[in-house]
């Protein structure tokens, strides 16, 4: 696996066609680094010229500015917009669409302006300037449905960019009755990830795992770590962890070719 | 001698619209308690969204059926009130049907009038029947007791009422009915009324003419009681919604220098304030109280007209968290109900040991929300429940370092080692080689 950082290119004297963005998440949870590098697997076959800041990265602060830590925020952005625009920067590509929110919106009155784009998106782009094909393979007419992250959707209304990758895996995509605007967050945002939740009938992750097995899918595809880990939980305590699987959408194209 | 009538009419009239008045500036002015927001930018995109989401109600079609009973009610509304310029002219001048000279015209727009007078009927006994028969969910939630719920029942019979008399007005009206034009509706009423003589006719007729008018001054008076407000702050309030991405949370300014100056080698920490910078200087970070909200989450407050849109759609909602966004509006509406009473009274706020924060919204409901947009997104009129949680989440954490064991070990991990987990930042890229 090819993954430059930011400093040997910059050595080297060469600037990425765009900076990828792993996130906390994606840097050190187990189960969201197979999407890190099912993601970077993709990048690699699709050419793309790419790099990472490594230990340069530090969280994008969006848990502590949801949590009312304006303070804390504010600090983690500006080192990372110092980082970022030391080595001038242009796009910056991201798995979590939390740090996609706070880069694309909350850094630019900060000082960082940068074309800020999901992995779903970069994938999309790369698949209609015909740099990545995308088939089938082994998901070949399994029944997928896609939970909507809240980050991605509502937040930013991206919703077709990861239906349109899934629709090219020659599956049958099925919506949710709470889907799109409509879509029932996983339980995670808000830095709720963090901390168990009020005192309540139900776990939010659970009931929105209810939503997608109504539709009896193979697959439960997401484009957002977080929403990966409570939608796995949601799938275990319902016991169907053996019908169901939970994917993220780099996964999905990096697995079908068995990247 | 004939004047009394004109003289009560007109007494009637300025009674009405003086009260009213003058509740509408003191809605205005406790909107104005709310903190400075600039929302003057990017004018089109304003007028656009008031266009469609308050007089298109391009939002409430998510939920079709009441959708199509609300329109109604609404075009009702609208349209039925242009009878109100008929009724204050012949008020004011002793004048009968004074519009009459219309000819054809006049009848349509009467025509008009009555069937959708049927309709607004119609509708309202369904709206009752789905909040007292069917019992929709979003109408019995534990925020909906007592005044609430009867605000939105006396609001249904105001409306029954006032259309019922305008329909009783007409078939009681023996010259009009007599050019049976324009009577699509009152002529299958006029049997009700057959062995009546012309006297008593006459009678029915003025008494419903008379409270029709004073019903609908009553009912714009009591808009100002009820959360029936929207139907006018519906339009300024989409006017001055957010227009940015959902997702994005405002910076706060005043953290952002002092941020720059924790950052900057060069910054001289007891370097006199630059001139001017005193009203920068925010007494609090966050909002404890309804005067640390900003004047459109006021205005919010005065808009929301309860319907549990957001409640219903809330992730922590649904699965009995405490927290509802809708009781979040109604909180933050009472609460400045209350400081505006306490001005009335004492000519300035006086302090009364109580705030917005604790006493109205529990701690409980705002760290059970995951800022998931669902409250937004549904609004029909655009009210951001959202950034007022936020708004006290940031009282609590920066003031008051009070969030949960958990939520401080996240963010001192952030603050230790650039993640909300403890692992090392130099391990950062290891995933690479695992």
């Amino acid at each position: 696996m090819n993954v430059p950082t930011m400093a040997e290119m910059m050595a080297q004297g060469k600037q990425p066609e765009v900076l990828f963005w792993v996130g906390c998440a994606g840097s050190f949870d187990d189960r969201a680094k197979k999407i890190t590098k099912a993601f970077v697997k993709i990048l690699n076959k699709a050419n793309v010229e790419f790099a990472v800041l490594g230990t340069e990265e530090s969280c994008s602060g969006d848990p502590a500015k949801r949590a009312g830590n304006e303070f804390l925020f504010q600090m983690q952005a500006m080192t990372n917009i110092e980082v970022l625009n030391a080595y001038e920067i242009k796009k910056i590509v991201t798995a979590c669409p939390h740090c996609f929110n706070t880069l694309k919106n909350e850094y630019p009155q900060l000082g960082g302006t940068y074309e800020v784009v999901h992995h779903t998106e970069l994938l999309k782009s790369l698949l209609d300037d015909g740099r990545l094909s995308i088939e089938g393979g082994k998901f070949k007419g399994k029944k997928i449905t896609f939970h909507d992250p809240c980050y991605l959707g509502r937040a930013n209304e991206v919703y077709e960019a990861p239906r349109e990758l899934i629709q090219k895996l020659d599956v049958e995509l099925v919506e949710m009755k709470r889907c799109k605007s409509n879509g029932l967050c996983c339980g995670a945002g808000g830095a709720q990830m963090f901390k168990e939740p009020e005192k309540g009938d139900k776990d939010i992750n659970v009931e929105r795992t209810e939503d997608a097995i109504k539709v009896s899918p193979n697959i439960i595809a997401t484009g957002c770590p977080f929403c990966n880990t409570m939608i796995t939980d949601g799938v275990k305590a319902t016991n169907k962890e053996e019908e169901i699987e939970v994917l993220d959408i780099a996964e999905l194209i990096a697995n079908a070719e068995d990247l | 001698m004939n004047y009394i009538d004109n003289i009560a009419f007109l007494i009637l009239l300025i009674l009405g619209v003086g009260f009213f008045v003058k509740n509408i500036q003191k809605i205005i002015r406790n909107i104005k308690l709310g903190k400075k927001v600039d929302r003057s930018d990017n004018s089109n995109a304003r007028w656009q969204n008031m266009a469609f989401i308050a007089f298109g109600q391009s939002k409430m079609v998510k939920r079709p059926i009441s959708a199509l009973l609300h329109i109604i009610v609404y075009l009702g509304f609208i349209i039925i009130n242009i009878e109100v310029i008929e009724i204050i002219i012949d008020g004011l001048f002793g004048t009968h049907r004074v519009l009459s000279f219309l000819g054809g015209t006049y009848a349509i727009l009467i025509g008009t009038f009555e069937i959708l007078a049927l309709l607004v009927l119609i509708s309202v006994s369904v709206f009752w029947i789905r909040r007292m028969v069917l019992r929709i969910p979003r109408f019995w939630n534990k925020e909906m007791k007592g005044f609430p719920k009867n605000d939105a029942l006396y609001i249904l019979y105001f409306e029954m009422v006032l259309m019922s008399l305008f329909l009783i007005m007409n078939a009681t009206d023996v010259p009009f009915q007599q050019g049976d034009s324009g009577n699509p509706i009152s002529q299958f009423l006029v049997p009700l009324f057959e062995n009546f003589n012309v006297t008593t006719l006459y009678i029915i007729e003025r008494t419903a003419w008379w409270l029709h008018i004073a019903g609908i001054l009553i009912f714009l008076n009591y808009l100002y009681y009820s959360k029936h407000l929207h139907i006018l702050l519906a339009f300024p309030n989409t006017y001055f919604a957010n227009l940015n991405p959902k997702g994005q949370l405002n910076n706060l300014e005043a953290v952002t220098n002092e941020v720059k100056m924790m950052l900057d080698p060069t910054a001289d920490p007891f370097a006199a304030a630059p001139e001017g910078s005193e009203d920068e200087v925010p007494e609090k970070f966050g909002a404890s109280d309804v005067t640390d909200l900003n004047w459109v989450q006021l205005m919010n407050a005065y808009t929301c007209t309860e319907c549990g849109r957001c409640t219903s759609s809330c992730p922590a909602n649904i699965t009995g968290k405490e927290l509802s966004p809708r009781a979040i509006m109604m909180k933050t509406r009472d609460r400045l109900e209350e400081v505006g009473k306490n001005i009335n009274k004492n000519g300035e706020f006086v302090e009364d040991g109580k705030q917005l924060l604790n006493d109205y919204i529990t701690p409980e409901e705002i760290w059970a929300c995951t800022s998931c947009n669902a409250c937004v997104e549904e609004c029909p009129v655009n009210i951001d429940p959202l950034s007022i949680i936020i708004d006290l989440r940031r009282y609590l954490v920066m003031e008051q370092s009070a969030a949960s064991q958990e939520l401080n070990m996240m963010m001192t991990n952030i603050e230790n080692n650039g993640a909300p987990w403890q692992y090392n930042q130099m391990d950062r890229l290891n995933w690479k080689d695992e």
